[in-house]
Parts: C-alpha cells; sequence; structure tokens
C-alpha cells in the first residue's frame, strides 16, 4: 500500500436531511498543494473541517500521514489551520498567539521561543511580536495566523480561504509568499477557495467541487484545457468560456453544426472515444483561443461578425459579438483599436475548445 | 508675500467655487432652544422629590411639620442620617439600617459572582459547544425570564424547606442566582455567539480544551459584557424586596426589607427625616452603581449590538 499524506475514504457528512459530502474520496502525496476549489456551498470548507476534526462526520475515514485519525482530536491530528478571518486572540500579542498552542502542549520554553523565532524570521514579524492584532493590518493578521499554523510543525497545512479577507493587491502578495512558503517547506497544503486565480497559480492539483461531489481532480493545466464536464468548463476560467449548443455530425470529415447551421469542422479535436453516430453536443471556446484579424485566416473556422460591446481592460481588450445567435467573447489584444459596429474577422480552432454531450454534460 | 499654490486634478478642468464652502456653520436655532429648555424641565421636574428627599432629611422633626416641603432647612441637622444608620427601629431591635446593609451586601456580593460564573459558562457552552439539543436547553432557560416570580415562591419555599436551606443566606443566594439565570445567559450567549466561530476553531487546533478556552481566550474577551451583568445583577438583586422578605430570614435580612420595616413601624412619632435619610442611604448603592458605571454600561449593550 502507498503511503499518502492525507487520505479520506467514502467521507459522508449529513445534517439532519441535507447531505453535504458524498462518499467522498480523495488521495494526497505528501508534499503536494492541493486547492479546494467551488463556489460557496459547495462543500469545501465542510470538508477542510472534516479533515481538521472540527466537524464530527457521519461515515467514512481519514487518514493523515498513514495513521487513522477519523477519531482523533484536532490537536492530535498532526494538523496546522489557517482561517479566513485570521481568528488571532485578539488579548494576546503576537507572540503570545504564535506560542498559545506551544504551552498548551507542554513545550519547553527555550523550544517554544526557538519556534517563535523561526517562524517570526520566516515571515518577517519579528518586529510585530510585541503588538496585539488591532494593532496590525490585515496582511499583517494573516501572516501571524500563518506563523500560528507554523510554530505546530505540522505535517499538513489546512488554508481557509485565507485571502479572502484581504484586497486585491495584499492578496497576490500573500499569494505569491504561500507558494514561496510551501516551496522551502514541501509540507502537503490543502487550501480551500473559491478564487480560481489563487487555485490556478498555487495548487499542483486543483479539485472542483459541487453540491458535495469532487467534479474533477487534476492538475491546472488540465483542469483549464480539458475539463471533464460542462460545470467544470463553465467554472474555471474569467471571462468565461463560449458556449454553442448544436449536433456533433459523423462523416468523412466531422463536423459540429449549430442550432442555426453553422458548420464547424472538428477534424482536430482528440475525443475521448471514438464518436458513436450524430450527438446533440456543446461546444466550448475559450476566449483567448479566438483570434482575430490576418491569424484567424489559418485556423480551420473562421467567420466575419459585427462588435456589440467593447470593454478594455488594460492588458487586453473583450470584444463581445454573437455567433450563431449566441453571445460570444472574444479575448484580443489591448492595444488593438475596436469599435462597436465594426466587422471583424475571427477564427479558431477547435481542437483547442471542448465538446460535452448535451445530455451527461460530460467530455466527449 | 502670498504664494497660492493650486494643483488642478489631471485631466479635469478646473472649477470656480461658489456658494457654501467648507465645514458647515453651527447655529442655536429656535428648535434647538426648545430642546434644551425641554430637558432642562424634565431633568428638574425629576430631580424634585430627590430634592425633597435630601432636605426633608437635613430638618428637625418640628421644622417638617411646618410644611414648607421645598425648604432648605432652618436648623440643619444631620441627626436623622446617624439615626437611620445606627439606631433606628424596626420592631423591637434599634440598630438602625447597619446590619441590612452588611446582609445586602454579602447577599449581592455572593449570588453576583456565583450568577455570572454560571451564565458565563452557560453561555460560552451554548454557542460554541453545539451539543445535541443546546437550543431547547437555551429555549427552556429563557422561558424562565417569562415566568413570573409570585408563581414559583411557595414551591420554592417547599424546595429549600426540604433541603433544610430555608432562612439562610445560601437560600436566598441561590434564589439570586437561579433567577438571573435565564437574562445573563441570555446575555452572554449573544456575546459569545457575536465572536467569530473561526477563533474558537484556532484554539481547538493549538489543543485547547473547554476549560482553557474558557479562560484563556473568552473570559478576557468578555470584559465588557462582564461589566454589563455586574451592574445588572448588583442593582437587581440590591433592590430586591420580594424575595429577601420570603427568602433570607431575620439573620439575613436584606437593607431593602429593613428599610420597610423601619418606615412601617406604626408605634410613637412618624420620623420623616430618618425615614427619608433611610431610603436615600439605601439607594445610594445602585445609585452609585449607575453614576460610576454608565459610561461602561452603555459600551457593553453598545458592544453586543455592534457585532465585531
Amino acid at each position: 500500500m502507498t503511503v499518502h499524506s492525507v487520505s479520506i475514504k467514502d467521507l459522508s457528512l449529513q445534517y439532519g436531511n441535507t447531505q453535504v459530502l458524498e462518499n467522498l474520496n480523495l488521495d494526497i502525496e505528501q508534499g503536494e498543494f492541493i486547492v479546494l476549489l467551488g463556489p460557496s456551498g459547495c462543500g469545501k470548507s465542510t470538508l477542510l473541517n472534516c479533515i481538521a476534526g472540527l466537524l464530527d462526520i457521519s461515515d467514512g475515514q481519514i487518514f493523515i500521514g498513514n495513521r487513522n485519525v477519523t477519531w482523533e482530536e484536532p490537536k492530535d491530528r498532526g494538523i496546522g489551520m489557517v482561517f479566513q478571518s485570521y481568528a488571532l486572540y485578539p488579548q494576546m500579542t503576537v507572540e503570545k498567539n504564535l506560542s498559545f498552542g506551544l504551552k498548551v502542549a507542554g513545550f519547553k520554553k527555550d523550544e517554544i521561543e526557538r519556534r517563535v523565532k523561526k517562524a517570526s524570521d520566516m515571515l518577517q514579524i519579528q518586529e510585530l511580536l510585541q503588538r496585539k492584532p488591532v494593532e496590525l493590518s490585515g496582511g499583517q493578521r494573516q501572516r501571524v495566523a500563518i506563523g500560528r499554523a507554523l510554530v505546530r510543525e505540522a505535517d499538513v497545512f489546512l488554508f481557509d480561504e485565507p485571502l479572502s479577507n484581504l484586497d486585491a493587491k495584499l492578496r497576490s502578495d500573500l499569494r505569491v509568499e504561500i507558494k514561496r512558503l510551501h516551496q522551502r517547506l514541501k509540507n502537503t497544503m490543502i487550501y480551500v477557495t473559491h478564487d480560481q486565480i489563487e487555485a490556478l497559480t498555487l495548487a499542483n492539483r486543483i479539485a472542483i467541487m459541487k453540491d458535495g461531489v469532487i467534479q474533477q481532480l487534476a492538475d491546472p493545466h488540465t483542469i483549464y484545457n480539458r475539463p471533464v464536464n460542462l460545470y467544470v468548463a463553465g467554472f474555471i476560467g474569467s471571462p468565461s468560456m463560449n458556449f454553442l449548443e448544436g449536433q456533433l455530425c459523423q462523416g468523412d470529415e466531422d463536423v459540429f453544426i449549430t442550432n442555426n447551421g453553422t458548420v464547424i469542422p472538428v477534424a482536430s479535436y482528440d475525443f475521448m472515444q471514438p464518436l458513436n453516430g450524430n450527438t446533440n453536443a456543446v461546444l466550448g471556446i475559450r476566449p483567448e483561443h479566438i483570434v482575430t484579424g490576418s491569424a484567424a485566416e489559418e485556423m480551420p473556422f473562421k467567420v466575419e461578425v459585427d462588435i456589440d460591446i467593447v470593454e478594455p481592460m488594460g492588458s487586453e481588450t473583450l470584444v463581445w459579438t454573437k455567433l450563431a445567435g449566441r453571445s460570444l467573447t472574444v479575448s484580443c489584444d489591448g492595444d488593438q483599436q475596436l469599435e462597436p459596429g465594426q466587422r471583424i474577422l475571427l477564427g479558431f480552432n477547435p481542437g483547442r475548445g471542448s465538446l460535452f454531450d448535451a445530455e451527461s454534460t460530460q467530455r466527449l | 508675500m502670498t504664494l497660492s499654490v493650486r494643483t488642478p486634478v489631471p485631466g479635469n478642468m478646473e472649477s470656480v467655487l461658489s456658494g457654501p464652502r467648507g465645514p458647515r456653520k453651527h447655529q442655536l436655532s429656535i428648535a434647538r432652544i426648545g430642546i434644551y429648555a425641554f430637558l432642562v424641565m424634565s431633568a428638574l421636574f425629576f430631580l424634585m422629590p430627590f430634592w425633597v428627599m435630601i432636605v426633608t432629611s437635613l430638618k428637625t422633626l418640628p421644622e417638617i411639620r411646618e410644611g414648607n416641603l421645598f425648604n432648605w432647612p432652618r436648623d440643619l441637622t444631620i441627626e436623622p442620617w446617624i439615626n437611620a444608620w445606627f439606631n433606628a427601629c424596626t420592631g423591637r431591635d434599634c440598630n438602625g439600617l447597619r446590619p441590612g446593609f452588611w446582609n445586602s451586601v454579602k447577599i449581592t456580593a455572593i449570588a453576583t459572582v456565583l450568577s455570572i460564573t454560571i451564565a458565563a459558562i452557560n453561555g460560552y457552552a451554548l454557542s460554541f459547544w453545539r451539543y445535541r439539543y443546546a437550543n431547547v436547553i437555551f429555549g427552556i432557560l429563557v422561558f424562565g425570564a417569562f415566568v413570573p416570580y409570585q408563581v414559583v415562591i411557595y414551591p420554592l419555599i417547599i424546595v429549600m424547606r426540604e433541603l433544610g436551606l430555608f432562612s439562610t443566606l445560601a437560600s436566598i443566594v441561590i434564589i439570586h442566582t437561579i433567577f438571573g439565570m435565564p437574562i445573563l445567559t441570555l446575555l452572554f450567549r449573544n456575546f459569545f455567539a457575536s465572536l467569530p466561530m473561526e477563533m474558537f476553531k484556532a484554539a481547538r487546533i493549538d489543543g485547547a480544551g473547554f476549560w482553557q478556552i474558557f479562560f484563556r481566550i473568552m473570559v478576557p474577551m468578555a470584559v465588557p459584557i462582564t461589566v454589563v451583568a455586574v451592574i445588572l445583577q448588583l442593582t437587581g438583586i440590591w433592590n430586591d424586596f420580594l424575595f429577601g422578605t420570603v427568602f433570607a430570614g431575620r439573620q439575613n435580612m436584606p437593607m431593602t426589607v429593613q428599610l420597610n420595616n423601619i418606615v412601617q413601624t406604626t408605634t410613637g412619632v412618624r420620623e420623616y427625616n430618618v425615614h427619608m435619610a433611610a431610603t436615600i442611604l439605601t439607594a445610594a448603592v445602585p445609585l452609585a452603581v449607575y453614576f460610576i458605571s454608565g459610561k461602561w454600561f452603555v459600551r457593553g449593550i453598545a458592544a453586543g449590538a455592534v457585532k465585531g
């Protein structure tokens, strides 16, 4: 049997009649950075709380470091946890916040000092040690909260939306810092977020959750480029993927015909299994995979469209137009001069898109 | 030399300012004068009885009989105050209010500390350790706040008798603790419920148990709400008359009961000045509590209202 850092087997959780998590299985390797991603209410934070032992589960088992911790107290599970609201003890100084857990556990004074020093050096919060949490900024508070997890020298770190309370600038700073921390410590980290940028930038693997079920567990590249179903495809990516409904027709050359008759050749598409007859399908294509102007000439599919709306975003410009009766967004170079009403040529390679079965919503 | 530097916003035309500018001027309007006049008059109206009590307590009996209620005493005397404290008569004993004062201090101090300690633990357990039926238990507790005291007095007397506690210090302390429980638990539960659950979770991950979290994290944070609870209990228990009469017994008779006995004593001349002095003495403690803690009291209530 291989040793997983964290292993969740058939985990279920009910609140009364509501099934929050259902038969969930997840194996996490040593040193892996796993991100649980999903909209609010999908059960990602609940799952994290179950791993931490803060919630009693209804069924299943949880292993941490190959030890069955299903019935163990949070403190005995070898975890450190960072919360969204920082959850620092307000009446204690930063130093006391960091050392509280160690004192409770009965560590010797010099050992506590050593660990606090190590953590505060690592997070560069040495000069804050004698301050109270109210005197700190949001970013500093979250550093202290991370420090409180660090001093436990646990094998597994749990992050529950740690950056969600910070403003955009701090969020990206601290994100890099967490990544740096992971590269340095090489601990297993489980990170819950609803922010897909955080997920894509930090994770070794992302688990996308919906209604208490993991939809797809894969590395960020696969999640982004080869989503397993319509839900994942629509959830990941900002601006989100364009969807065209239609029929997939088998022939000498496979084609996708949209509901109003636009024909899109899909010979370049890498099907999961060979096509079997005609099927109702949905074609998804990301806005940045659609090209305009001369680059569009060489694409397997190209079409002339009118621009509806132009949204300049600085580095890129988002163009809203219509294709096959459906609204379509195209991400263009920010330097291009574009006006509403202007006619442009656009094209894309369906091979870079995704095809889903219209009924099962699974990837074809 | 005057140098005026103007930095117009880039890409924005500078405009000439006209009309009102800068902070608004405050003027004493007629409406405002009216409000103050009303406030001053209401204050005087409610202070009037207190004024009468003070001047009466400083007058001699013959002067009181003249009937000039509001006048400042002609012959200022503090005799009534000394009498009220040391040798006013309640029935056959003429020891003044002093024993009653110390009884009240004993009852109030013990019952306040005991009830607040239990209520704080209750509130903490109810909001953080969500054990089964926690809400049901909380509901029953709060329901207790709506039970009229008179309804349960007789059963309580029997319970105390069976426990062999009737007419003891313990019985009156227990009664006050029980009756303070609903409102105090509600107070503490709502306070603790306003604290972030994540802090409690963090403490559990840090390995702290039920009591460690309570004493090392929750209690230090609960100081403002505890002050509110102390004020509530201190004034409530001190002012209590009903339970004091029924449960305390003669040895532990609180000040309020003794005051009533002094005022109600019907033999001889009615010593209005002594009665007034005794009443002010009895009311002094809650009055002092309000004056000293007024700011804290408001702060505590506000702290509960604004979610942190």
